[in-house]
């Protein structure tokens, strides 16, 4: 009990997380006073339990990206909090909180300063969070290059001389530099060639197990995910729609979104030419979005209770359910067998019907 | 029964400042009329370069310096540019990757579908637009008599990928190139889009030549497929076979490498190293120092691409090797 309590303790928690965008709009828009107000990220909870690998995955435009950078503290969040090991982290984090949460990011050729070799980069960094005595920084520069891969040739090159996968790694080592306890990854590899892919997806889970990191890993492409991540949380235009143990995730995923994600992705051993897409239409913009659930435009089991009632994330009411546990919650009216019924109103609505305290199944 | 497309041992040389490298060498494959080629590699592999080469869009720095390219019969290498300009659209025509950047930003998008119709099918002004509307329709932008007056920006990156195709098959050609045509999509656009390329190719008998780095993909639309590396055809087969049963090291690398889904996997096993250089390309099999089958012979033994079964050609002297490696460990089951 007391190692599974330590095992599933949350170090980086989301409340309510949104982050706005004001878009300008029109000239006309403004002299009307109409906001044109995108909302990226729009109330995410979301616990990252210590020593776990948890994916968020979407679409682009779904708001993973934006959520990554708050939760590293790059962009102030307009609603809600961040809380790290229990303790609300400010809208400006200081210098020892900015250091416990790091991020590797997507493109490695335009995230390293060109103009300065590695080893200056890390040295750096060591010096300026003075995460070791001065005269230990050119030796932990050296250990850090050595860990992500690379030799200690590469302290004294610049970016350029690199290759994809080995900027990668040097993102890595400059992103470990600071000791971090969370790793947050925004789509490390989708810039890198196949067969360099894998590399870096094997590296971070050897240097997650090795450092004893948490890690966020951000990605669009759940295929990737099925090898690194315990746990995977999908999204779709800035709300949280599943969240699962990966296994289950994959073998029975609950919310409609996330099946179609799943069915669209190209298998080696497909033939399944001349049957309908997955999924249908495009994404509707984050500027109108629908009323009621976001996914509805788009949603082979759409009801009218879809348009009226923006559902909640919950987990299921039955752990009995084939593969369900009550680690699995999913923002659908009918994610758990519920049927779609024109007359009678969805479980939620009952339930929001009454104001009788909502009894939420306990987590032991 | 005659190819629509011939490609016979096509090289493409790109004149830089330190002397001319070889970006394709020796490149050959046949399309038959309604089926779908793929050509898979990695960034650098030559597979871009050789699709431009077959409609002759090279850069000014390439230039096609060897081979033919032969689409039912007529060599399109040596043929004039007044030819070339006849052929391209009609004949053949081309769906680039980033459909933002290849449509024109300030012309709107159904006079950029029309325009093929009225220069090479002879269709008047609103001939050439109800034609528009139709094709519009056909890859399923909704309400094309509206859209038809929108601008590229107002769309979608999985609709304009749908205009570009529509303008691709504007003119009935008979073969359409398509270059990585779904990898700044998304997955479901991607999946929506491919459906929609093998449909609508299947319905008319057109052919394609799909140019892509993922293995799946190419499992989706194609029935032949040839892996390039290092500027060369490495191996070339049915996709049914050749995924199931590689006869390259690099073929199988590819497949234990990349992410995906099929069930007896232990875990991505990555291919050392990295892409060799054009400008320092290794002796023998250019796969040779990534290689874990590698004998001392690969560094000098000719890499001719010989026939290992029906259909079946690998450039690997030791392809039993990379086949007795995936039957034992298979990728796909």
């Amino acid at each position: 009990m007391t190692d599974r309590a330590a095992a599933t303790e949350p170090i980086l928690t989301a409340r309510a997380v949104s982050v706005s965008f004001d878009t300008g709009g029109t000239l006309a828009d403004r002299f009307r006073r109409r906001e044109r107000v995108l909302r990226a990220v729009d109330g995410v909870d979301l616990d990252l339990r210590r020593g776990e690998a948890l994916a968020l995955v979407g679409e682009s435009g779904s708001g993973k990206s934006t959520f990554a950078k708050a939760a590293a503290g790059l962009i102030p969040p307009s609603g809600g909090e961040f809380a790290f090991e229990g303790r609300t982290l400010g809208a400006r984090r200081d210098r020892s909180d900015t250091r416990r949460i790091q991020m590797v990011f997507q493109d490695p050729y335009s995230s390293l300063n060109p103009r300065m070799t590695v080893g200056q980069m890390l040295r750096e960094l060591l010096k300026f969070h003075s995460v070791v005595p001065a005269d230990q920084v050119a030796a932990e520069a050296a250990r850090l290059i050595v860990a992500v891969g690379l030799t200690e040739d590469a302290l004294h090159a610049y970016p350029r001389q690199f290759s994809g996968g080995q900027r990668q790694r040097v993102a890595i080592a400059r992103a470990l530099a600071l000791r971090p306890d969370v790793l947050i990854a925004d789509e490390p590899v989708s810039a890198l060639d196949v067969s360099v892919q894998a590399t870096i997806l094997n590296l971070l889970d050897e240097l997650r197990a090795r450092m004893n990191l948490t890690l966020l890993f951000i990605a669009h492409n759940l295929a990737v995910v099925h090898h690194l991540c315990d746990r995977v949380a999908v999204m779709y235009l800035g709300r949280i729609v599943e969240v699962a143990p990966t296994g289950e995730l994959f073998t029975s995923p609950r919310h409609p979104y996330t099946r179609g994600l799943l069915d669209a992705i190209p298998r080696l051993t497909d033939t399944r030419t001349g049957m309908a897409p997955a999924l249908e239409g495009d994404p509707p913009s984050p500027l109108a979005l629908p009323s009621g659930c976001r996914f509805r435009t788009r949603c082979p089991m759409a009801a009218p209770v879809c348009a009226r009632v923006d559902p909640q994330l919950r987990t299921s009411p039955d752990a009995r359910l084939p593969g369900q546990s009550f680690e699995h919650a999913v923002a659908c009216h009918f994610a758990f067998g519920e049927r779609p019924d024109e007359e009678r109103p969805s479980p939620v609505e009952q339930r929001n019907a009454e104001p009788a305290p909502v009894e939420r199944p306990s987590r032991r | 029964m005659t190819a629509t497309l011939e490609v016979e041992d096509l090289s493409v040389r790109i004149n830089s400042r330190r002397g001319a490298l070889p970006a394709v060498q020796g490149v050959s494959f046949e399309v038959q009329r309604g089926q779908a080629f793929g050509l898979v590699g990695e960034s650098g592999s030559g597979k871009s370069i050789t699709l431009k080469a077959l409609l002759g869009l090279l850069p000014p720095e390439a230039a096609i310096s060897g081979g033919h390219v032969r689409l039912d019969g007529e060599d399109l290498v040596t043929a004039s540019q007044r030819r070339l300009r006849q052929i391209r659209g009609p004949e053949m025509s081309m769906v680039f990757q980033e459909p933002m950047s290849a449509l024109n930003p300030v012309m709107r998008v159904g006079d950029q579908i029309a325009e093929g119709p009225r220069l090479h099918l002879g269709l008047g002004r609103s001939g050439a637009a109800a034609r528009a509307v139709e094709l519009m329709r056909k890859v399923g932008i909704p309400d094309p008599e509206r859209r038809f007056r929108s601008y590229p920006h107002q769309f979608s990156g999985g609709m304009r990928q749908r205009v570009m195709i529509a303008i691709a098959l504007s003119c009935n050609p008979r073969v359409v190139l398509c270059d990585e045509p779904t990898t700044a999509l998304d997955v479901t656009i991607q999946d929506q889009i491919l459906r929609l390329l093998t449909a609508l190719c299947a319905e008319s008998g057109t052919s394609l030549v799909f140019v892509t780095h993922d293995l799946p993909v190419i499992a989706q639309v194609c029935q032949t497929v040839a892996v390039m590396y290092a500027g060369r055809i490495l191996e070339r087969g049915p996709v049914s076979e050749i995924f199931r049963e590689p006869r390259h090291p690099y073929t199988l690398g590819l497949l234990r490498s990349a992410p995906n889904f099929e069930e007896n996997r232990s875990g991505l096993v990555p291919i050392a190293g990295s892409p060799p250089s054009l400008r320092s390309l290794p002796g023998g099999c250019p796969f040779h120092p990534r290689c874990p089958f590698a004998t001392e012979d690969c560094s000098t033994a000719a890499t001719e691409l010989r026939v290992v079964a029906a259909d079946r050609v690998t450039a690997c002297i030791h392809d039993d090797r990379a086949l007795h490696a995936q039957l034992l460990q298979p990728v796909i089951s």
